[in-house]
């Protein structure tokens, strides 16, 4: 093997030359490839640049375009005009717009109430220890499992306004005499919607706020026995204390899906009847995809930004300052 | 001990064949578009993609299917049909239309022709030619495919819209005939309803059967969407008198949980006796027709043998209906524009237009009066023969001005379904109307 170079190193005083050893020089790279990835910070951006293209390409540039859409009068098979907030205004003042946007603060929050308490119940219920312990708990998991289009469908089938299997059985059990009308009424409508919204998100927040529970020790609990709690106390000052965070993530999570859910509304009502089921998401593909007036339609999607922002960062905010607590 | 880098390099290693051959494979295609000095050219298309909505008669897209072949084999290309539910056919064709890709032909219903016009090939030649073979198109075929001088779409077919009813419990309430106005309508509908037997109308979201029902509401009372130069004037008493109307039908006549029905609804409760009356087209006496063996009246007959259709009735301005147009677009982006006219030609020649004609059974009538004097008429059931010239009497969306894309909104956003259905859910007939020309407004001016 090669001896490495030395040199002689002059030092101060009288004390002999130090031999020092020095690094052998490198070769030059055969490849500027390889000098390139030697860079640690030129590799990380090499790295990192599939993300930023998919993010850009599936994320950004949609945003981007759905934001350039909005603030003209494009329509299909015309690439449109800048029209500046026309689109905003025309539907701030649409009372089909009005009422899809109440429609949508409604539906999200009362199926997100519903589904947290619901949610926390089935957690709490499934956190102890009993036989089928683990058929149960993923047979709970089904309604999410299933895919939405399909599930709404059995559903609608079940409230369907004629053939109404539910009516079916109320009325043969003589519990009522004329049939419920469950989709053809729209505050039934609306409720039947939050329903199933509920049926299909709970076991969402029931698997998680029970992965939280599990992560609670049980030896507090015991302490908290033995200085006397009961089971309300037990909850209130040693589970949601420690559970608040996850709740707090599969609150927001929720909220983002509802507010903007589609396809639960689009298969159970169409947004019928007259209207009275709208949300902003089935309302704007009405009027951009169906009718065809892109513009308005991106402006009615894009109200939709603003709020769910404003909603997750109080949240996160919220999260922030109990993790700091 | 490592081998010196020079050493390993016996053979060629993998990214250096990469790289050769991609340099060489670059170079060679590179070569070759430069020295033809000019873009790479596609290959014309012998490949056709049809989009249809599922029939509501299956043996009209058999028989298109079955037809489709020999076209294929006529034009030297390969056609393919596709079928989709009818309320899809709009967000179908958006999408193709913003992505430039997807079915060469679709049908277009309505007057959408006039809403995808910038994307649509001009057919003026074709429509011309048919006119010339098959005599003058019904005014409703020839409104919802020509916008201005050019025929953006060819005009295929119409469905007619008419009541269907059972006639045996028309009887059992005194009612031996078809209501000649509303008012008797609603006041046999009252006793029907009373029976258990109410007449079943969506007022709901559909792509058909409410609109079908709520525009004749409108112009059967005088009222209309527009003036002749296309501003909006729903703003009348005409309207109010109508709104009026249909509260108290809907009240005293109707099934009530119509509100949330789409258009296939109707078609079901009435082939389960669950209603003695909708509008609609042939497709349930059809069906009863052929499923005769199962489809049974309380009498244990035939349920078909007790269908009869019967036309809106008259209203204080008369009796006006809106029958649906069909028309075949073909997509500016398609890269076989002169295939699918030659197919489009082919499909409208009388001989095959006919057969496929024979097997809608009605349900479906040709665009040009020539297809009243078809031998079929002649053949079939009795209740079926006022099909025949049903498309005589209908006007066309954003009556009594142009069916623009002004009246596609309008019709895609329900405004005129939904002014009925606020009415009939509580709102006073003044306010939906006030409403709805709030509405109307925005759209025409």
């Amino acid at each position: 093997m090669a001896k490495h170079p030395r040199s002689l190193v002059p030092t101060v005083g009288a004390a002999p030359p130090i031999e020092v050893a020095l690094p052998r020089p490198r070769p030059a790279a055969p490849w500027r490839l390889t000098r390139f990835l030697e860079s640690e910070r030129l590799l990380a951006a090499l790295l990192l640049a599939p993300a930023v293209v998919l993010l850009a390409l599936f994320i950004a540039y949609p945003f981007v375009m759905g934001v350039w859409l909005a603030l003209s009068d494009a329509s299909v098979g015309s690439p449109g005009t800048f029209v500046g907030l026309r689109n905003f205004v025309k539907e701030w003042n649409d009372s089909i717009f009005q009422t899809a946007f109440q429609n949508t603060f409604f539906y999200t929050f009362w199926a997100t109430i519903f589904k947290l308490t619901l949610g926390m119940w089935l957690a709490l219920l499934l956190n102890r220890q009993f036989r089928g312990m683990r058929l149960v708990r993923a047979s709970m998991l089904l309604p999410f499992i299933v895919p939405t289009v399909l599930s709404t469908f059995a559903w609608r089938w079940m409230v369907d306004p004629t053939f109404s299997v539910v009516n079916w059985l109320l009325y043969s059990i003589g519990l009522i005499t004329n049939k419920l009308p469950f989709l053809s009424d729209g505050r039934w409508a609306m409720w039947c919607a939050i329903v199933v919204n509920t049926w299909r998100g709970m076991p969402f927040f029931a698997i998680t706020l029970l992965a939280g529970l599990q992560t609670i020790s049980p030896d507090l609990h015991e302490a908290a026995s033995l200085d006397g709690a009961n089971s309300w106390q037990r909850f209130w000052k040693v589970t949601w204390p420690l559970l608040k965070p996850v709740t707090i993530v599969v609150v927001v999570f929720s909220v983002i899906q509802t507010f903007a859910d589609f396809q639960l509304i689009y298969v159970l009502t169409g947004g019928g009847p007259a209207n009275s089921t709208h949300l902003l998401a089935t309302y704007a593909y009405q009027i951009g995809v169906a009718t065809g007036l892109l513009g308005e339609g991106a402006a009615i999607s894009l109200f939709m930004f603003p709020v769910l922002f404003v909603v997750v960062w109080f949240q996160l905010r919220y999260l922030r300052r109990l993790e700091g607590a | 001990m490592d081998r010196p880098r020079s050493d390993r390099k016996t053979g060629v290693d993998r990214r250096a064949f990469l790289r050769r051959t991609g340099l060489v494979a670059g170079a060679a295609g590179l070569e070759g578009i430069l020295g033809a000095r000019r873009a790479p050219a596609y290959a014309q298309g012998t490949k056709l993609h049809l989009l249809r909505w599922n029939d509501f008669v299956p043996a009209c897209d058999e028989e298109l299917r079955r037809q489709l072949g020999e076209a294929g084999r006529a034009l030297g290309a390969t056609v393919t049909l596709e079928t989709i539910n009818a309320n899809d056919l709009q967000p179908r064709i958006t999408a193709a239309v913003q992505s430039g890709t997807g079915p060469d032909i679709i049908m277009l219903l309505h007057n959408w022709p006039h809403l995808y016009e910038a994307s649509l090939v001009d057919v003026s030649d074709l429509a011309e030619w048919q006119r010339k073979d098959q005599g003058g198109y019904y005014s409703q075929s020839e409104a919802a495919a020509k916008v201005g001088s050019r025929w953006v779409a060819l005009p295929h077919s119409i469905v007619g819209v008419q009541m269907a009813y059972r006639k045996s419990w028309f009887d059992e309430v005194g009612q031996t005939t078809w209501p000649r106005t509303l008012e008797e309508l609603r006041l046999v509908g009252l006793k029907l309803k009373k029976n258990g037997h109410p007449i079943g109308q969506t007022l709901a979201h559909t792509f058909g059967d409410a609109p079908t029902w709520a525009y004749p509401m409108l112009w059967n009372f005088g009222a209309a969407e527009t003036d002749v130069t296309g501003r909006s004037v729903l703003d009348r008493k005409e309207t109010v008198d109508s709104v009026r109307f249909m509260q108290a039908y809907w009240k005293d006549a109707c099934d009530e949980g119509a509100l949330a029905w789409d258009d296939t609804n109707n078609n079901r409760a009435f082939l389960a006796g669950e209603i003695s009356a909708t509008l609609n087209g042939a497709s349930i006496f059809i069906a009863a027709k052929r499923g005769a063996d199962k489809l049974k009246d309380e009498k244990g007959q035939p349920l078909w043998q007790d269908i009869l259709h019967g036309p809106i009735p008259n209203g204080p301005a008369g009796s006006w209906a809106y029958h649906v147009a069909f028309s075949h677009g073909i997509m500016k982006y398609s890269k076989a524009p002169k295939l699918a006219k030659d197919f489009l030609r082919w499909l409208a020649a009388k001989e095959h237009f006919g057969r496929w004609f024979e097997a809608a059974g009605g349900f479906s009538v040709g665009a040009n009066k020539y297809w009243e004097e078809h031998p079929m008429w002649a053949k079939l059931d009795d209740a079926m023969k006022i099909y025949r010239t049903a498309a005589r009497v209908s006007r066309m969306f954003g009556y009594a001005g142009p069916p623009s894309a002004k009246a596609t909104e309008v019709y895609s956003k329900y405004v005129i379904v939904d002014m009925y259905a606020k009415a009939v859910q509580g709102m006073s007939a003044a306010d939906a109307v006030a409403w709805a020309a709030g509405e109307l407004r925005k759209i025409y001016g």
